[in-house]
């Protein structure tokens, strides 16, 4: 069973226990996969340019990037150009996340992560809450504007 | 010179504390080599052929009297008192113990430095023109927009594991001191026809395996808009750029191989949604950082010292001639001061050296220090009246080689003495070149003359751009140089051309005497500088001076 991370905390996979389920991008044909658009998530490969979503960004809850190892950051810029294109539904960051790497996870626009039960295990909950104290008060937000008092 | 804020300070303090934690767990073996090396990298830490490197970033190049003292102090405390300044304006230190490098990284700290990004598949420590807010022929400081772009990248949560690793320098001047055409993104500060400011944006520059020129991707970007365009020109090389294969991997084969105007539309589309979110940086926080660069009070009291020492002392004159350049006021002058004396290691700069040169910038430099890509350091506003007392102190300590341009500043990787993929070695090779033309008295009488030398095919010695590029390889196991010539790393970039075959390491020397030789013969007179004498007349008379036994058999 994979873990999922939300919030810093190990959590049930919500989006599967509310009926929800992932479907391979290629194999997304909304007559035959039986799932209401409110429970459908979809798998999209992270060699997939953002652009060719648009048509189903407003048919899909939820959208699931994989990571395939750590040092392949093209799902940070799926997500961020996601929600640049105003996707509003859950984005999951699936596989090689590490802890250190949380935090850019969520400031690119994730929800939350998906890591295997054996990482979990070496990567245990503390460390991710730990990497949460990390996400505000970066550079890129105080250069966009966004509120600062000092 | 930019001061860290508590948030800066804070920033860096909370990265020293997570790597020391790493570090721990690397000794105490909970975390094995493999997955400590993405954590050291991402803290500048390397591992090379005798030990640890740790390479710590002097952001664009700029450094004040107490930062340089931290840095020999760093350099007496856990190096060997020593450190080297690199092309990529980067100290590195060669000999750190792993235990010692969190102390390291907090001594950094202590006076707002850092070593973070300075590996790493991320967008590198931004490098710009080392006479920054100096120079006389400067349209405007590149340093605060260098700022910019230092704060906007670090921790860029996109941008951490792009394909390869990301390079950008900038430049303020019209005449490239900062070599933008050989880097990925190369910004050019320009004006556009209603005279407002603006960068013009290079991309897809590099030498390294694949040596190519950067390309022209936007002739005028508004420069309140550099942010979201950088970001977009970023996203669309994360995205695009090749990942199955790390020699094809920077932005150079991505633009080569999906052609300019196409990764120009990519951008473009990318920047309409970028420009949408991103609201421009605060004034209050770009009119913070500018005013940190604004330009030193100038003493601008008339003396004739100056004159009257460059009457009476020809040394003096003879460092003037060629380490002092013209600054943008009358009364100043920038003084370059060699880290390459003859037969020494090009930017290797000893301990003693560094608190002298963090001395003299306190007292003559309105407390500046610049590191210049050829590895030397610059005192960029250094009263003319002064340049004797300045260059009597530098003499005393062995600072005052008057070589700034000619042949023995030479541009050297650490190649085969530290570098674990070196093929050759280049430090001594950059050593034997300067004795033996100094022992000819040569030197002044060639004049301007820029060679470059690389380990490997890397090409950190940046050869690809050498007047004379020197590329030390393995052939079967023997040292073998290939000879390079007419490159250019200036606004006017070219790639030198393959002479023909390569020297052993101890035919070199007498290969450049021939070369240099039949140079001082036909140039057209002693201003026309070797570069001019070979756009003129082409490789021929080079190559026929190199290979001289052809010649007779051709004939
Ligand atoms: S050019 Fe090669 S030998 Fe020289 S520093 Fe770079 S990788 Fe090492």
């Amino acid at each position: 069973m994979p873990v999922i991370i939300k919030d810093g905390k190990f959590v049930e996979d919500q989006f599967l226990a509310a009926g929800g389920g992932f479907i391979q991008l290629d194999k997304l044909s909304l007559s035959t996969h039986g799932l209401e658009p409110q429970h459908t998530g979809v798998d999209v490969p992270n060699d997939t340019k953002p652009e060719a979503l648009a048509g189903l960004l407003n048919s899909v809850e939820a959208i699931r990037i994989p990571f395939p190892s750590f040092a392949d950051g093209r799902g940070f810029s799926i997500a961020k150009k996601l929600r640049r294109m105003d996707f509003n539904g859950l984005l999951r960051a699936q596989g090689n996340v590490l802890a250190d790497q949380y935090p850019l996870t969520l400031r690119s626009g994730f929800n939350e992560v998906e890591i295997p039960n054996e990482q979990a295990g070496r990567q245990p909950q503390a460390q991710w809450s730990d990497a949460i104290g990390r996400v505000n008060n970066n550079y890129l937000d105080r250069l966009k504007g966004a509120d600062q008092a000092a | 010179m930019y001061i860290y804020n508590d948030f800066d300070a804070e920033f860096v303090r909370d990265r020293v504390r997570q790597f020391r934690g790493q570090v721990e767990k690397r000794i105490d073996g909970s975390l094995t080599e493999d997955e400590f090396k993405p954590l050291r990298l991402m803290n500048g830490l390397y591992l090379q052929l005798h030990a640890y490197m740790l390479r710590v970033a002097i952001p664009y190049g700029s450094l004040d009297a107490a930062k340089m003292r931290q840095l020999a102090f760093i350099a007496d405390k856990w190096d060997k008192g020593y450190g080297h300044f690199t092309t990529r304006q980067n100290i590195q230190f060669n000999w750190p113990l792993l235990k010692d490098v969190p102390d390291m990284l907090d001594a950094l700290a202590d006076v707002g430095m850092h070593a973070i990004q300075t590996s790493g598949n991320c967008v590198r420590n931004v490098t710009a023109d080392h006479f920054a807010g100096a120079a006389s022929d400067e349209i405007e400081d590149p340093r605060p927009t260098a700022e910019l772009l230092r704060q906007w990248s670090t921790d860029h949560p996109e941008f951490q594991f792009l394909p390869r690793k990301f390079k950008i320098a900038i430049t303020g001047s019209p005449n490239d001191r900062a070599v933008t055409k050989a880097h990925d993104i190369g910004i050019r500060m320009v004006r556009n026809e209603n005279d407002q400011p603006g960068y013009e944006i290079i991309v897809g520059g590099g030498l390294g395996r694949s040596p190519f020129i950067g390309k022209v991707l936007r002739e005028f970007l508004p420069k309140a808009e550099l942010l979201p365009y950088i970001e977009a020109v970023l996203q669309v090389y994360n995205l695009e750029g090749r990942r199955d294969n790390k020699y094809k991997a920077r932005i150079k084969i991505l633009v080569h191989e999906a052609g300019l105007d196409e990764i120009r539309g990519s951008v473009e589309e990318t920047f309409a949604r970028t420009l949408a979110e991103f609201k421009k940086p605060s004034d209050e926080l770009v009119d913070q950082i500018t005013t940190y660069f604004n330009p030193p009070e100038f003493n601008n009291i008339q003396s004739h010292a100056y004159e009257e020492a460059l009457e009476t002392d020809p040394v003096l004159r003879s460092f003037v001639e060629t380490n002092v350049a013209e600054h943008k006021n009358p009364a100043y002058g920038i003084v370059t001061i060699s880290t390459k004396p003859i037969g020494g290691t090009p930017g290797d700069v000893t301990s003693d050296q560094m608190r002298l040169i963090a001395d003299l910038a306190e007292k003559y430099s309105h407390n500046e220090v610049r590191i210049s890509h050829e590895q030397n350091a610059v005192l960029p506003h250094v009263r003319k009246a002064d340049i004797p007392l300045v260059h009597a102190a530098l003499k005393a300590v062995g600072l005052a080689t008057a070589n700034i341009g000619l042949i023995s500043d030479i541009i050297a990787c650490p190649g085969m003495d530290y570098c674990a993929l070196a093929t050759a070695r280049s430090i001594p090779i950059a050593q034997e070149i300067s004795t033996r033309f100094d022992e000819l008295k040569l030197e002044k009488e060639i004049g301007e003359l820029r060679i470059k030398i690389s380990g490997c095919i890397n090409a950190c010695g940046h050869h690809h751009v050498g007047h004379i590029g020197i590329l030390g390889l393995d052939k079967a196991g023997v040292e073998n140089y290939q000879i390079t010539l007419g490159g250019d790393a200036t606004q006017t970039m070219a790639l030198g051309e393959r002479a023909g075959p390569g020297f052993a390491a101890e035919e070199l020397l007498p290969a450049l005497e021939r070369l240099l030789n039949r140079y001082l013969e036909i140039r057209e007179c002693s201003d026309e500088i070797f570069l001019e004498t070979y756009r003129r007349l082409g490789p021929q008379p080079f190559q026929q001076a190199l290979y001289p036994e052809e010649e007779k058999y051709a004939a």
